[in-house]
């Protein structure tokens, strides 16, 4: 039996991956990472900014994400997210372009405690990538 | 009648215009396609996001605590109107359709006696409703600077709803657009996005799903984003339509200016003719009296 299943990614714009030899991926879930291989149970999460991971025969992926929601259901991973960057394509200048938005954010004192934290997220994440 | 002179001048003018409606509806219609490809392509994303806020919602246990995006303040005292049009004009009816659904949903309310308040995207409704309803306009937003319709204008008002909606200025809020069936058929829409009305759908799948965290905490995260979505649904389904309508309405006005310049050319070689049979009547009668 083939331990293969299907991830597609949603931006608002387009249907942004579609893939069906997905072996597992990672996502950063709102409450830690999370690996997902098949037949997992049916579920439901948001993610924050982070790396998601997709492993596949035909090569591993890393996208950047800000935010998003995942579902899991009947062997298909649907990731619906605004913001999402292959990071093959991500150079210097767009990474620091980003850090830069996300420290401003993280900076702003009239935000809530959520979205602080979410921008941390952002900075942590993107000084990683370095 | 006209003179030789100024028959040929309108002619001409006829022309020019005929041209200019000419490479409006070629333009038009590439850019429908272009809207029309994005529009498609954007739906898979809102669909989704139904079909997760759907199952959450069936899921949630405690409909009394549910937050208020989806169930509501409880009352329905003010309505808040997102009127969406375009930014350009010589579109045909596109605007107005929008106007006219508004308006009759304006009277509705402003009849059942509750306060109206109203938000318009694109300057042309801006400039039709604040007439009779200027009072009322309490934003007006245009992106004039943006090509296309993208997310982040979407989120820009999706956040600026939300912000009133948690301030409690409003109780219900509403979506106006034009929904693209083909290039000669726009559908005006209301759109009920606050609170959500899910009533009626079923939930595609009776399966029950494991929620990380629990469904409220996901929830409260995922309906402002619904919002934005939503309204970026309408603003792509809205250029695609406006582009489609301003085709229909080029190629009818580029179609008018043919047929226009057919009768003035027709008037035109008449009025010569009748010059020239009169001249030489007056040569003929001239040389018979000598």
């Amino acid at each position: 039996m083939s331990e293969e299943f299907k991830v597609e990614i949603v931006n608002p714009e387009k249907s942004f991956l579609v893939k069906d030899d997905v072996s597992e991926v990672v996502v950063p879930a709102f409450e830690g990472e999370m690996g997902i291989l098949k037949d997992h149970i049916s579920i439901i999460s948001f993610l924050k900014p982070g790396i998601i991971k997709i492993l596949s025969k035909s090569g591993d992926e890393n996208y950047y994400v800000e935010d998003g929601i995942v579902e899991f259901k009947n062997n298909n991973l649907s990731i619906l997210t605004s913001t999402i960057f292959n990071l093959a394509d991500m150079d210097k200048s767009k990474q620091q372009d980003l850090l830069k938005q996300a420290e401003e954010e993280a900076n702003k004192t009239d935000i809530n405690d959520q979205s602080k934290y979410l921008a941390d997220q952002k900075v942590e994440v993107l000084k990683t990538l370095n | 009648m006209a003179s030789l002179d100024d028959l040929k001048k309108r002619i001409a003018s006829v022309k020019s215009t005929q041209k200019i409606t000419k490479a409006m509806k070629m333009v038009a219609a590439a850019k429908l396609r272009r809207a029309q490809e994005s529009a498609e392509k954007g739906r898979p994303y809102s669909e989704k996001m139904n079909n997760v806020i759907l199952n959450l919602s069936n899921g949630i246990s405690d409909k009394e605590n549910a937050p208020k995006l989806l169930s509501g303040t409880g009352q329905e005292k003010t309505h808040l109107c997102v009127v969406m049009t375009s930014d350009r004009g010589l579109c045909g009816g596109f605007n107005s359709n929008i106007i006219k659904k508004a308006k009759s949903y304006f009277a509705k309310i402003v009849d059942e006696g509750k306060e109206l308040k109203i938000i318009t995207v694109g300057s042309k409704g801006n400039d039709q409703l604040k007439r009779v309803y200027g009072d009322k306009i309490i934003e007006n937003i245009s992106f004039k600077e943006s090509k296309n319709a993208n997310y982040f204008d979407a989120d820009k008002v999706g956040k600026m709803v939300i912000e009133k909606f948690e301030a409690g200025e409003f109780d219900v809020c509403t979506i106006f657009y034009n929904q693209f069936k083909n290039v000669i058929t726009q559908i005006p829409q209301a759109q009920q996005i606050i609170p959500l009305n899910n009533e009626g759908e079923e939930s595609s799948s009776e399966e029950s799903y494991e929620f990380e965290p629990d469904e409220d905490e996901i929830l409260s995260n995922l309906l402002p984003k619904n919002i934005s979505t939503q309204i970026f649904k309408a603003m792509l389904e809205n250029s695609a339509s406006e582009q489609g309508s301003r085709m229909s309405a080029m190629d009818n006005a580029t179609r008018n200016a043919g047929e226009m310049v057919d009768k003035l050319t027709i008037e035109y070689n008449r009025s010569r003719q009748a010059a020239i049979t009169k001249e030489l009547i007056e040569i003929i009668s001239g040389a018979e009296s000598l």
